[in-house]
């Protein structure tokens, strides 16, 4: 649960994740805050993306009710949070309400997992996302992911020490 | 994952500062697991006696409990009227009643001022409790409460037995 600069996942499925330094797979998803969401439209920002199982399951409600708290902390360094799950925009919308989430959470819902599919985080037997963290950088490039054992809440350290990191190498 | 800043005298401790064991508590006052923990805390404190510095820092959740942070900071200007542990425990035995007229009241109860008071709860300390809540983000804090002894996370749970294991074994080391 620590952070790292490698996936550690024991998932099998993981195929082809985008390496570190690469440009970030772009994507289009509905989202609970206006809308749609669209990476490039981030342009000029870090973002992290934030890939969690399921709406409504303990620890995912936990780890977003987390970063929820975190924001703060995220927004000095200007970085925009984006939870993404294979739930659909109903589920998302009253998740979001439940738990009064100030970010967006997006559904990668049809294709299903296509997105977590294009960061190599799809679990295919299981029909839902890794517990998965990446952080992009302003140009839009891949600077940083962390695969979560799927039960465990990540915390927030490994995303501030990839954001300062952002900035401590332009 | 360890603990940063590392346990100074500013920190709110009981027990001494040379004690070989330091538990650090990182808690919300409207965190009703950090209810369960609080008398397992006192507990642990009998058992190990002099053994244990037992440590308490801030992390209200405050999008999810709307009265842990003010509850902070009545705590934090509590510690400038020596009186920290006082309104810390009143805290914890009242969790159902945190609104702004009973935190003044357990502030009256701990011998703070009426002024000291006013001046807690409407943010005086505000800096002191974000402090405590950046840190243990960076610590590692995931939830509370969390627990770190002597500087590392501990990871297991906040049953009695589990944590009297981990101390003892940390004595050992």
């Amino acid at each position: 649960m620590n952070p790292s600069t490698s996936t550690t996942s024991a998932s099998p499925e993981l195929s082809g994740p985008p390496p570190i330094g690469a440009p970030a797979p772009d994507f289009s998803l509905s989202s609970t805050i206006n809308g749609s969401t669209s990476l490039h439209d981030l342009r000029g920002h870090p973002v992290i993306l934030a890939f969690y199982p399921a709406d409504w399951s303990p620890v995912c409600g936990d780890q977003m009710a987390f970063y929820n708290e975190c924001l703060d902390e995220f927004a000095a360094s200007g970085a925009q949070l984006l939870g993404i799950s294979v739930d659909g925009q109903w589920s998302h919308a009253a998740f979001a309400r439940y738990r009064n989430l100030r970010f967006p959470l997006l559904a990668d819902f049809e294709p299903k997992g296509a997105v977590a599919r294009a960061y190599g985080v799809y679990r295919e037997g299981d029909g839902f996302s890794e517990r998965a963290l990446f952080v992009i950088d302003a140009a839009g490039l891949l600077r940083w992911r962390f695969v979560s054992p799927i039960a465990i809440n990540p915390g927030a350290d490994g995303i501030l020490n990839a954001l300062a990191a952002l900035t401590s190498k332009p | 994952m360890s603990l940063s800043p590392a346990v100074s005298s500013n920190d709110h401790g009981q027990g001494d500062a040379a004690a070989p064991l330091t538990l650090v508590e990182y808690g919300d006052y409207e965190c009703s697991y950090c209810g369960l923990a609080y008398p397992i805390v006192k507990e642990i404190q009998v058992a190990l006696g002099k053994q244990l510095r037992f440590v308490f820092r801030n992390f209200p959740l405050k999008e999810a409990h709307p009265h842990a942070e003010q509850a902070a900071w009545l705590a934090e200007g509590a510690a400038a009227a020596s009186a920290f542990w006082p309104v810390h425990d009143l805290l914890y035995e009242n969790q159902a009643r945190l609104k702004h007229v009973d935190l003044a009241r357990y502030g009256r109860t701990a011998g703070m001022s009426l002024e000291a008071i006013d001046a807690a709860l409407a943010g005086a300390f505000a800096d002191r409790v974000s402090n405590d809540f950046r840190s243990g983000v960076h610590s590692g804090v995931n939830g509370t409460p969390t627990f770190f002894i002597n500087g590392k996370r501990h990871n297991g749970s906040f049953e009695a037995a589990v944590l009297m294991d981990a101390l003892r074994a940390a004595l050992e080391h």
